[in-house]
C-alpha cells in the first residue's frame, strides 16, 4: 500500500459529499473561525486560520464538482494540487490542529470545518504527508495492538498491581457482563490509578464489569491520522471482542478520540450498527449518580477546575455530567472562563501531541490555557482525558506553573469508602 | 446610444438575461452541490433538546460565547449591512413596484427618508467591513481578487440607486440605467461566487447542526 500523490487526490475526490460542498461554497473568508483556532490567537500567523487549512481540499472540490471548475481544468485555469503543496499543508493539517471543533462552533455560515478536516487527513494520509509521529502510532496498533506497544502482559501485570493494591479482582474476558471496560495505553503505562478507580466504583455500584483480553485498548490513531482502512481495522477488535463476551456497554475509557473514534465513528467504519452501546466513563459515573449508585464521602477542599476535553463536551456532548461529579467531591469548584461546550483545547489533541516536531508550536497555542488558568488560580485541574492530562502537565511545567493534573474518575474513587457496603451485583 | 435607450434597454432585455442567468444559475448550483449527498449516520442518536439542524439554522445567526469581544466589526458590521441591504432591497416602494410588474406579489413598503437612511448605513458599513478586511490579519490573508470584486458588485447598486435617488452627478436616467445594470451584474454573479452564500449558509448550518445533534450537542 504505497502512498501516491494519485492516490491521495482519489480519496479526496471520493471524501467530498454534499456537506463539503456546502461548506466551502458557503465561506465568504469572514476569517472568524481564526479568531476560534488556539494556533492562531496565540501566534498571530494568518496560515493558521482554520479554513485556509483545507485549501488543497476546496481546490479540488471546485475542480472536480463545479461545472466552472471544471470548465477552467479543461482550458488550463486551475492550479493543480501537488507533492510539495500538500508536504507544506501537513503542519496546517495536523500540526496546527487538534480537530478540537471550536471552529465549526463559531462559524456564522455554519460550516463544520473540523469534519472537512478530518475529511482532509484522510486523502493526506493516502498522498503519504501524515507526520512520522502518528504514522508510527497508526503502525504499533495495527501490528501489536497499542500506539504505545502495550501488550497482554503489560496489562496483565497492572490488573494483577490493581488487585493487589485495593484488594478487589478485575475480571478478564468475563461473558454476560453488562459492561466492558477499555484502557488508552496512557492509562495502562503512566495512570493505572484509573482501573482501580473503576474497580472501586464497579463494586460498589454491583455491576458486572469486565476487561477484554482481545481488546483492551480504546485508543484509535487511525482517526487521528486519518486512514478510515487502518481506523475501522483497531475499531473491529473492539466489536469483535464485545459481540464475543455479549456485553451490553462498551466503556471508553478517559480518551477524548477514544470515544469519537468508537462512539460516533466506529459504526460507520463497520458499515452497520454497533449491537452494544458505547459510553464514555464519565457518563456512566453520571448515570451512577442519578440511580444513587455512586456514594462518596468528605470533600476535596483545596481550589479546582475542570479541563473538558474537546471530544468528550463540544465534540460529543458530555458537558453537565462533569460538573454534577466535580460538585459531589469538591467543595471548591470553579469554572474557567468558556469552561464546558467552548472551552479550549489543550493543544495536544488529535494526534498532534505524537507530533515531536510540532511541540515548539504546541507550547506556544498553550499560552491559551495558561491564560486561562490565571482567570482562576486553581491549585489543581481535574479532567478526564489521559491525553489532555499529559499535555497539560507537559505545558504546565514549560511555563513553571505548578498546578498538578489529576483525572476525574480517580478523584471520584478516592472518595469511595474503601470498606463501602457492596451493592448485590446484579446479572 | 442615449440614455433613455441605455435604461430601455436595462430594464428590458438586460433584466430578462440577467433574471434567465440568476435563475438556472441558482437553480443548477444548487443541485451541483447537494445532489452529491452524504452517507447516513450509523452510530447511535443522543437526543438532546435545542440540537438538531433546524435549530442551528436560526441559533448561528447570533454569536457565540466570546466571540463578539474578538471580532465586534464583523459581527456589528455585518448585522448592519445584511439588514440594510434586506431593507434596500426589499422595502423600498419602487423596487416592490418592480416586484409586482413582474410578478403580481405586492407587500407595503417603508418611506423613501428612511430607505434613504438605510442605503447611507448600508455604505458605511460596508466601508468599515472593507476597512476591517483589509486590517485585521487573517481577512486580508483569506482574501483574494473575488472578495474584493463581490464587495463592489454589492456596493455599487446601493451606491448608484441612493445616487439616482438624490440625483447626485449623473442625469437620473443614466445614474437610473446605470443602478439597473449594476443589480444585473450582481445577479449574474450571484450564482458563482462567495455571494451564493446567501442560499448555501442554509444548508450548511443545517447539516453541521444535524451532525452534532446527532450527538446531542447544541450547536
Amino acid at each position: 500500500m504505497s502512498a501516491t500523490l494519485e492516490k491521495g487526490v482519489r480519496v479526496l475526490k471520493e471524501v467530498i459529499d454534499a456537506p463539503i460542498a456546502s461548506y466551502f461554497n458557503s465561506c465568504v473568508h469572514c476569517g472568524l473561525c481564526a479568531e476560534a483556532c488556539l494556533f492562531y490567537t496565540e501566534t498571530g500567523d494568518p496560515r493558521y486560520t482554520p479554513i485556509h487549512k483545507l485549501e488543497p481540499l476546496r481546490r479540488v472540490y471546485e475542480q472536480e464538482y463545479t461545472l466552472l471548475g471544471r470548465l477552467k481544468k479543461v482550458i488550463g485555469l486551475s492550479k493543480p494540487v501537488t507533492d510539495d503543496e500538500l508536504d507544506e499543508w501537513q503542519e496546517l493539517v495536523y500540526n496546527s490542529c487538534t480537530l478540537c471543533g471550536r471552529c465549526s462552533a463559531v462559524c456564522p455560515v455554519g460550516n463544520d470545518i473540523v469534519y472537512m478536516v478530518r475529511k482532509f487527513r484522510e486523502g493526506m494520509s493516502a498522498s503519504g504527508h501524515s507526520p512520522e509521529g502518528i504514522r508510527g502510532a497508526v503502525e504499533r496498533t495495527v501490528t501489536v495492538g497499542s500506539p504505545m506497544n502495550v501488550k497482554l502482559p503489560a496489562v496483565q501485570a497492572q490488573m494483577k498491581h490493581v488487585e493487589e493494591d485495593y484488594g478487589i479482582p478485575i475480571p478478564l474476558d468475563a461473558e454476560g457482563s453488562e459492561y466492558m471496560v477499555l484502557l488508552s495505553s496512557m492509562e495502562i503505562m503512566n495512570f493505572p490509578e484509573y482501573l482501580g478507580a473503576v474497580a472501586k466504583i464497579m463494586r460498589q455500584a454491583g455491576k458486572r464489569w469486565t476487561l477484554c483480553s482481545t481488546a483492551f485498548e480504546a485508543t484509535n490513531a487511525g482517526i487521528q491520522i486519518g486512514n478510515s482502512d487502518l481506523a475501522r481495522l483497531i475499531v473491529s477488535r473492539i466489536v469483535e471482542g464485545a459481540e464475543r463476551l455479549k456485553v451490553k456497554t462498551v466503556i471508553s475509557p478517559e480518551c477524548g478520540h477514544a470515544y469519537t473514534a468508537l462512539r460516533w465513528e466506529g459504526a460507520n467504519l463497520m458499515g452497520r450498527p454497533f449491537t452494544f452501546e458505547v459510553k464514555h466513563i464519565i457518563e456512566v459515573l453520571g448515570e451512577f449518580q442519578q440511580q444513587g449508585l455512586l456514594k462518596t464521602e468528605g470533600f476535596e477542599t483545596d481550589r479546582l477546575t475542570f479541563h473538558d476535553p474537546c471530544q468528550l463536551a463540544r465534540r460529543g456532548g458530555v458537558i453537565q455530567q462533569q460538573r454534577s461529579l466535580m460538585n459531589q467531591v469538591a467543595q471548591n469548584f470553579v469554572e474557567m472562563p468558556e469552561a464546558g461546550y467552548m472551552n479550549w483545547c489543550c493543544g495536544g489533541g488529535g494526534g498532534a501531541s505524537a507530533i515531536e516536531e510540532g511541540e515548539a508550536l504546541r507550547m506556544k497555542a498553550f499560552k491559551k490555557k495558561t491564560a486561562q488558568f490565571e482567570a482562576v488560580r486553581p491549585d489543581r485541574v481535574v479532567t478526564a482525558c489521559a491525553n489532555c492530562r499529559i499535555n497539560l502537565e507537559e505545558g504546565l511545567e514549560h511555563y513553571q506553573m505548578d498546578i498538578p493534573v489529576i483525572g476525574l474518575t480517580e478523584m471520584i474513587a478516592e472518595h469511595i469508602p474503601d470498606n463501602a457496603p457492596q451493592a448485590a451485583t446484579q446479572s | 446610444m442615449n440614455d433613455l435607450l441605455f435604461l430601455t434597454w436595462v430594464r428590458s432585455t438586460g433584466l430578462n438575461i440577467a433574471i434567465g442567468i440568476f435563475l438556472l444559475g441558482v437553480l443548477w448550483r444548487l443541485f451541483e452541490i447537494y445532489s452529491l449527498g452524504r452517507k447516513t449516520d450509523l452510530s447511535a442518536p443522543r437526543h438532546a433538546p435545542g440540537a438538531s439542524g433546524l435549530h442551528t439554522v436560526f441559533r448561528r445567526s447570533l454569536p457565540p460565547p466570546g466571540m463578539l469581544k474578538r471580532s465586534p466589526v464583523s459581527y456589528i458590521g455585518g448585522y448592519i449591512f445584511h439588514i440594510g441591504l434586506a431593507i434596500v432591497v426589499f422595502l423600498f416602494v419602487p423596487h416592490i413596484l418592480l416586484v409586482t410588474n413582474l410578478t403580481g406579489l405586492s407587500w407595503p413598503g417603508l418611506p423613501s427618508q428612511f430607505v434613504d437612511l438605510a442605503a447611507v448605513v448600508t455604505m458605511a458599513a460596508m466601508i468599515v467591513v472593507l476597512v476591517d478586511r483589509i486590517n485585521k490579519p487573517a481577512k486580508r490573508f483569506l482574501s483574494t481578487f473575488e472578495d474584493w470584486f463581490t464587495w463592489a458588485v454589492t456596493f455599487l447598486p446601493v451606491l448608484t440607486g441612493w445616487m439616482a435617488v438624490q440625483h447626485l452627478l449623473l442625469p437620473y436616467t443614466l445614474m437610473l440605467a446605470l443602478h439597473i445594470l449594476s443589480v444585473e451584474i450582481l445577479l449574474v454573479v450571484l450564482p458563482f461566487t462567495k455571494l451564493f452564500h446567501a442560499f448555501t449558509l442554509f444548508g450548511s448550518r443545517w447539516y453541521n447542526g444535524r451532525a452534532n445533534g446527532h450527538k446531542g450537542v447544541p450547536v
